[in-house]
């Protein structure tokens, strides 16, 4: 027969310091833990969010991010012609040629300046970006040199707001609007007009990359197949989502170190734990004996001194992750070596991580407890009783 | 007071089983703290190394993606304080596979003369640093990238081109030790111009400048002079010491400085939990004990100075032990593949060890202040009465 649940609640609860304490232990591991999770899901959710699985990134064979890419105007004529293109109501082709380029504007968090991506690109790009909208102030006009900073960029860098002017390339470009692409990495962008940006850079011929939008996901496949194996194009095609979710490893090393700090901290949290848990079976030797009395078999003492621990861990695991829902939506920055710019994202301390630092906690609080309850399970009736 | 040590270490052993327990957790979350503070030393304290101190890097303004006029070189070469002056160009480029990540490795240009004239400390026999001056399509490469490529001199390595629309075929011709470069391969310039042929843009521009300068304390005199050079040109400049450089690719994580401190902080007060949460059990089960010895007429004084000097004695010995198991760890890290080159020169330096057990005491010391204190202040009655 179990020993109820409600004697180890109560059990906790008398001790409440010491619960505590050790709880507070635990909870500071899985804050650990849950804050990176978070950060790292952030990251990957605002790159998901940038990627339209119906919408194709071309670029010159060989290179892997839009940074270093290439695309000449001759062989986007060439791709705009391909089948399986979706069009437009007045029947263009939804086929962007874009150009990427990097501005360093001061920053307040970092001496070296803030890298931001300055994006070239005509209507017709913005028409493949449902998800950008205009949030205040209007569209850059062709031909004016005249911007549009995403959201997160206007909010992060005071002196980039709407009005203001920016001084990159060849001179100053106004401000005229603010963009909201939800959680896309647009936010971190500047976007202007493509032809300006050109012949601001010098590079009338040399673009980075073109995006296709295809009928249908099996048109898409086909096109890309098409663009990759014809040999005139000497470029590859892949989705913007595939192309997108593969910049999320830029978060790997904080992931790898998060992960690791969070398991020597679980270390010394579980020596904590199994501490607690013996101080608690010495101080309650008189009750296993009286339980074992009452009938209670070794193995429900085994389990209940388990499952209090695995309790103690829980109550613990919750209260990291409480530690840390604050963080949720904080927005933060971080530089990525495909874009060599920044891209600011939210934290998203959602319930996959919360879950995943309970289920932390609740393995150091097995750790810790499993020797402490076979202590326990081991009394001899007797001896237990008489002890003091 | 140095009679009651004895006394004291035997308080230590009574709960041998609570004592290691304690050690144990302490020592984790110690190791751990060794390894930020070593980390946060060797990133943002640790004096330029030797061979690394008189070099220079000189990148556009913007970002190291932003192209320069190669005619820069002759005019930095005219700057008085400067030894050397070598074209530090990222070729990037695809080697076998790009998607195993084993086969990434930096892939640079230079002018193999200036090479040798900037990097005056590296080791490698002359008959190799010949060869890598005559043959037009030679390559070296950096000894920890030989020898996990298996290569061999005569090596043939082909690199695919995404920056430089061109191919390489370079022969390994030299395999040289430098304790600042890790996994790197040089190969020569006159090589890739040869390749883009005389009509390329790209033949004249250059990423950065690595630059060697006559004496430690020129080196801030040149990166002023160089930035003020360019300062009003289509490409303006940054110059930088070659240390301040590679922090500038931690600072793409984020903001380290504060990640560590965050975690520096979880772990402290981690332990100050551990430490009196041992320390509250240890007294509240020798209240009685605390009683008899009031009774011999001990002062509360000399009671409190013994619970303080065995929480002092328990988390000394956790502390050096956390300092060893950190040492340890550092010596694994630095075999572990890193793209911050301050992590192959990761150690535990005396004054970090010192500041570990330091600070181990005096959490220790001050985490047991409250339970001491109470136990200092019970009146004898009450204390013989207790049944604890």
């Amino acid at each position: 027969m179990a020993i109820p649940l409600a004697y180890n609640l109560r059990n906790l609860t008398v001790r409440k310091t010491t619960t505590f304490m050790t709880a507070l232990g635990i909870a500071l591991t899985v804050a650990v833990l849950v804050a990176v999770l978070a950060l790292v899901n952030g990251l990957s959710s605002a790159f998901e969010a940038s990627g339209e699985p119906l919408n194709i990134l071309v670029m010159r064979k060989g290179s892997n991010a839009e940074l270093n890419g290439g695309m000449s105007r001759a062989v986007f004529q060439d791709l705009t012609a391909l089948p399986g293109i979706a069009r437009a109501a007045d029947g263009h082709p939804l086929a962007s040629l874009e150009l990427i380029t990097i501005v360093n504007i001061p920053s307040t968090e970092d001496e070296n300046g803030a890298n931001l991506t300055v994006r070239g690109l005509t209507t017709v790009g913005l028409e493949l970006r449902p998800r950008v909208k205009l949030a205040e102030g209007r569209w850059f006009q062709a031909g004016k040199r005249e911007v549009v900073v995403g959201k997160s960029v206007a909010k992060r860098h005071s002196n980039l707001g709407l009005g203001k002017k920016i001084r990159f390339a060849k001179g100053e470009w106004d401000i005229v609007g603010i963009l909201d692409a939800g959680r896309g990495s647009e936010n971190s962008e500047i976007l202007l007009d493509l032809n300006q940006s050109a012949s601001d850079y010098n590079r009338m011929d040399g673009l980075s990359s073109a995006r296709l939008r295809a009928t249908d996901s099996v048109a898409a496949e086909a096109l890309m197949r098409s663009i990759s194996e014809d040999r005139r194009f000497n470029s590859n095609a892949q989705t913007e989502l595939d192309y997108m979710t593969s910049q999320t490893s830029n978060a790997a090393p904080i992931k790898i170190m998060g992960i690791f700090v969070a398991i020597i901290m679980a270390v010394g949290s579980s020596f904590a734990a199994m501490n607690t848990m013996y101080a608690a079976v010495a101080r309650r030797a008189r009750e296993v004996g009286t339980l074992r009395v009452l009938g209670f078999s070794r193995g429900s003492i085994l389990t209940s001194f388990f499952l209090e621990s695995l309790l103690l861990s829980a109550i613990g695991g919750a209260l990291g992750c409480l530690l840390v829902l604050p963080l949720n939506n904080v927005t933060t920055g971080m530089m990525t070596f495909t874009t060599f710019s920044e891209i600011a994202f939210n934290f998203r301390v959602g319930p996959q991580a919360m879950a995943i630092g309970v289920g932390f906690a609740m393995i150091m609080g097995a750790i810790g407890g499993v020797f402490p309850a076979r202590n326990a399970a081991k009394k001899e009736i007797l001896v237990a009783l008489r002890d003091q | 007071m140095l009679r009651y040590v004895p006394l004291m270490l035997k308080n230590t052993l009574r709960n041998r089983r609570r004592s290691v327990l304690t050690i144990f957790s302490i020592g984790a979350s110690l190791c751990l703290l060794g390894l930020m503070f070593a980390l946060y030393r060797g990133l943002f304290l640790a004096p330029a190394r030797p061979g690394q101190e008189l070099r220079l890097v000189t990148h556009h303004k913007v970002s190291m993606t932003q192209p320069m006029p190669y005619s820069y070189a002759a005019k930095i070469r005219q700057v008085p304080g400067v030894a050397g002056v070598m074209t530090w160009q990222w070729f990037g480029g695809t080697y076998k596979d790009a998607r195993d990540r084993n086969n990434f490795f930096a892939r640079f240009c230079a002018e193999p003369a200036e090479f040798f004239k900037v990097h005056t400390d590296i080791d490698m026999p002359e008959d190799q640093r010949r060869a890598f001056l005559q043959l037009r399509t030679g390559a070296i490469v950096s000894d920890d990238l030989a020898e996990r490529m298996h290569w061999k001199l005569g090596e043939r390595i082909f690199v695919i081109g995404d920056i430089f629309p061109v191919s390489l075929e370079l022969k390994l011709v030299g395999i040289f030790h430098d304790a600042n470069t890790s996994e790197t391969l040089y190969f020569n310039r006159e090589y890739l111009r040869e390749l883009l042929g005389p009509n390329s843009a790209r033949a004249d521009t250059v990423g950065a400048f690595q630059i060697q300068a006559e004496s430690a304390d020129a080196v801030a005199r040149v990166a002023k002079t160089i930035d003020t050079m360019f300062e009003n040109s289509t490409a303006p400049t940054k110059s930088e010491s070659e240390q301040a450089f590679t922090l500038q690719f931690i600072s793409f994580l984020g903001n380290v400085k504060m990640y560590l401190m965050v975690i520096c902080g979880a772990v402290t007060f981690t332990i100050l939990l551990v430490s009196a949460n041992t320390m509250a059990m240890s007294v509240r089960e020798r209240t009685r004990e605390v009683g008899i010895l009031k009774t011999l007429g001990y002062s509360p004084g000399s009671i409190l100075f013994m619970v303080l000097g065995e929480a002092g004695v328990i988390s000394m010995i956790g502390g050096a032990m956390g300092v060893g198991m950190a040492a340890g760890l550092t010596g694994l890290l630095r075999n572990a593949p890193s793209f911050i080159q301050q992590m192959k020169t990761l150690t535990i330096t005396p004054d970090v060890a010192a500041l570990c057990v330091g600070l181990a005491i005096a959490i220790g010391v001050l985490s047991s202040l409250i339970p001491a204190w109470n136990a200092a202040r019970m009146p004898i009655l009450v204390s013989l009465r207790s049944s604890g």
